[in-house]
């Protein structure tokens, strides 16, 4: 059930904001060359990986080459997905004023067309976070990951479903601003989203197409390998981001806000929310880089648009103001996230929540964050 | 030289673009070389020359995305300064015509100018930087004018310089008049190279004055004992606004206004900190505008009528980013202020600290 909300003053959350604002300042009038570097590194190592992936896929029929290149290829993609694709959509990059790294003009190695995403992630999940009935990675309109979700039956199906999800994820994401729910509750028609399904399918037809078709063509009588190995490397990419995703906001003791909460926030309010909803993983350099630093979801959702590899250095503060406010922060290993984020979805597939306490939103207090939820 | 055609061909094909998409052939191309790309103007700076103690004139070679320009025109140049990069417009002063299209830039470095002194003091042979497309009507008539007066102030010799070298390549026969006024005979760029050509060229003659070494200003008597009767005459002007309005007035007196080319070029001067901006809010695309009111770029287009796309409203998601054509805000996060051309803004969280153009 909603872990009960810390309780903070009107003044100590407006003292929280500035605190973090002057944060946010101080690491974006340091943005410069160290990051311009860093970031074109990372690119540099994608763009080496799939072109290694993809020529090793083509020796395929040998074991060794096979099992290379899809382990290039499944990184290649998971660093285009998440350390540069998500990132530099954010506008982590727009202050270098670079075409290629623009957040407006950049597009990914997935089938979800940026534009879709930019509006479901960046806008509908990020100003909206884990608010119940706004914030719409709540499941995707596919889950019950809330108990303040009303149980259909077909949840008990969320197991399965989950698993379907992380398998096909890709298009999950794509189909994320369809509101498929809204669809099949009437209150959207289907041909309200024909201009965004008309965009998915220019965009994932592309994918498919080089991934499934061109690639394996050109390898000749190698072909079965190239598309095997690309369907494994697509296959990787969307479990590891699944995997990864899910544990941003969903684990044990991460907070969920009722609309009425998030109603006439302010900076600071907003600020606590975003800490309050996300969960951290904690792990070596290259984990938190093939994450794409999603690892310090905490600092992310503070600041989804300083460049994600500074969320290490900026961590270290906001845990000391975490402690100074009597604030959780929390997080942990993979295992034991991911762990909590399966079991929530194994339990929601039945009725109620967890201990069988009544959903949220019949018990929430209205107003403001400070007030104690049961 | 066939066989890098039938290359570039293949790799601007459908084929390759689907295999290399969604980033494009540019994205894997410039991992080689910089400047290989195939649809990104870009140009190696070959040659670096300090003609003055304030200029520096770079000698560059652009790639084959490169448009090329006519005399006159300037040219959007990008390098990147401490991982951002800057664009800025400088008019060539090389012919059209140049070898392997090669492009000749004099900056003059300014106290303030973050861009020039970087160009000046850090740039070096083998250094890329970014091209946009030419632009600027300040170019010749195609039907190249019989008679002409070429008048410049200061660094605004570039594009008239461009025009001098265009006509000597073109084997131009009409009767060519170059004024360059500079403050001092030590700020006088190009003077050999211009003394040089007119020693070739008959049909050219050229002046330099200094104006603070008692030299006069542009006034119809000097041009007239240069050029000799304007009746037929047309005249290409580059330098500042003053420079212009004497020049003008000079060909307005023999009824020939029509007859005069001008460009001018005045940097934008940001408001200063913490003042109350005054001035006009333009909307290019919607074709409208309103006199600078209260609240943020976002709220003052809605005022004004528009319905621009946004987000959160809070400058963390990026939607109404929106590009900026001229004038200089303020961020109301970070109270920095900017005066770029050309550069994108987050409407929700910018305030006008001058006229602002926006892409609207």
């Amino acid at each position: 059930m909603p872990t009960p909300h810390p309780q903070l003053t009107d003044e100590q959350i407006d003292a929280l904001g500035r605190e973090l604002d002057e944060l946010r300042n101080r690491v974006f009038s340091d943005l410069g060359e160290r990051d311009a570097a860093y970031i074109r590194r990372v690119i540099k190592t994608q763009r080496g990986l799939e072109i290694a992936g993809r020529g090793l896929l083509f020796a395929g029929f040998l074991p060794p080459a096979w099992i290379g290149g899809v382990a290039a290829l499944s990184l290649s993609k998971i660093l285009d997905n998440m350390e540069i694709g998500h990132n530099v959509m954010h506008g982590q990059y727009d202050w270098m004023k670079d075409p290629a790294l623009d957040s407006k003009r950049f597009e990914w190695d997935t089938a979800c067309p940026s534009d879709q995403w930019r509006h479901s992630h960046n806008y509908m999940h990020h100003t909206h976070t884990n608010v119940l009935g706004k914030d719409r990675d709540i499941g995707y309109g596919i889950l019950r990951m809330s108990a303040g979700q009303p149980w259909r039956p077909r949840d008990l199906g969320n197991p399965i479903s989950a698993t379907l999800m992380a398998a096909l994820f890709q298009w999950g994401i794509a189909a994320h601003d369809l509101e498929v729910e809204r669809i099949e509750a009437g209150e959207i028609a289907f041909s309200d989203k024909r201009e965004m399904l008309a965009s998915i399918w220019r965009k994932g037809r592309r994918q498919v197409l080089k991934d499934y078709v061109a690639f394996p063509l050109l390898a000749g009588p190698g072909a079965p390998f190239v598309l095997a190995g690309n369907a494994t490397a697509n296959l990787t990419r969307n479990l590891w981001s699944f995997m990864i995703i899910f544990c941003g906001h969903f684990p044990e003791g991460t907070h969920e806000f009722t609309e009425e909460e998030a109603e006439n926030e302010t900076r600071g309010g907003w600020y606590l929310r975003q800490m309050l909803g996300s969960a951290n993983l904690t792990g070596g350099r290259l984990f938190h880089i093939l994450s794409g630093n999603l690892s310090h979801q905490i600092e992310h959702h503070l600041f989804p648009d300083i460049p994600a590899h500074r969320y290490a250095e900026i961590a270290v503060e906001v845990r000391e103001m975490c402690e100074r406010y009597g604030l959780p922060y929390n997080s942990g290993p993979l295992h034991r996230q991911f762990g909590s984020v399966i079991e929530k979805i194994v339990r929601l597939a039945l009725p109620g929540g967890a201990s069988g306490e009544p959903p949220p939103a019949a018990a929430a207090a209205r107003g403001s964050l400070c007030a104690e939820t049961t | 030289m066939p066989v890098a055609t039938a290359t570039r061909r293949f790799l601007a094909s459908p084929l390759v673009d689907l295999l290399v998409g969604p980033h494009g052939i540019d994205r894997y191309l410039e991992l080689i070389r910089p400047n290989l790309t195939l649809r990104e103007a870009r140009a190696e700076v070959v040659g670096v020359r300090r003609q003055t103690d304030r200029s520096v004139t770079l000698t560059l070679r652009p790639n084959q995305a490169w448009g090329g320009f006519s005399a006159g025109q300037f040219v959007p140049v990008g390098v990147e300064i401490d991982g951002v990069r800057r664009t800025r417009t400088y008019s060539p002063a090389g012919s059209q015509h140049g070898r392997d299209g090669a492009i000749e830039l004099t900056v003059t470095s300014h106290a303030d100018g973050v861009v020039s002194n970087h160009l000046r003091s850090q740039i070096a042979p083998g250094s890329i930087l970014h091209l946009g497309p030419a632009r600027g009507a300040f170019v010749l008539p195609a039907a190249r004018p019989g008679k002409l007066v070429l008048i410049s102030g200061g660094s605004g010799v570039t594009p008239v310089l461009s025009m001098v070298r265009t006509l000597c390549d073109e084997g131009h026969a009409g009767e060519i008049t170059f004024v360059h006024y500079s403050r001092t005979s030590a700020d006088a760029l190009y003077r050999a190279e211009v003394e040089a050509l007119a020693a070739a060229h008959p049909n050219l003659c050229c002046a330099f004055v200094a104006t603070r070494e008692g030299g006069g200003h542009v006034s119809a008597g000097a041009i007239a004992a240069l050029a000799g009767d304007l009746d037929e005459a047309h005249a290409a002007v580059c330098g500042p606004p003053a420079l212009i309005d004497a020049v003008r007035a000079i060909w307005d007196a023999v009824g020939a206004a029509d007859r005069v080319l001008a460009e001018t070029f005045t940097p934008p001067v940001p408001a200063p900190a913490g003042a109350t901006a005054t001035g006009t809010l333009r909307f290019l695309r919607s074709d409208q505008q309103a006199a600078i009111g209260a609240g943020t770029l976002l709220e003052q287009a809605e005022a004004a009528g528009l319905s621009p796309v946004f987000g959160c409203r809070m400058g963390i998601c990026h939607t109404c980013t929106c590009r900026k054509s001229a004038g200089s805000v303020r961020n109301v996060l970070t109270g920095q202020t900017s005066a770029e051309e050309d550069e994108d803004i987050q409407l929700c969280i910018s305030v006008p600290a001058g006229d602002v153009a926006l892409e609207l």
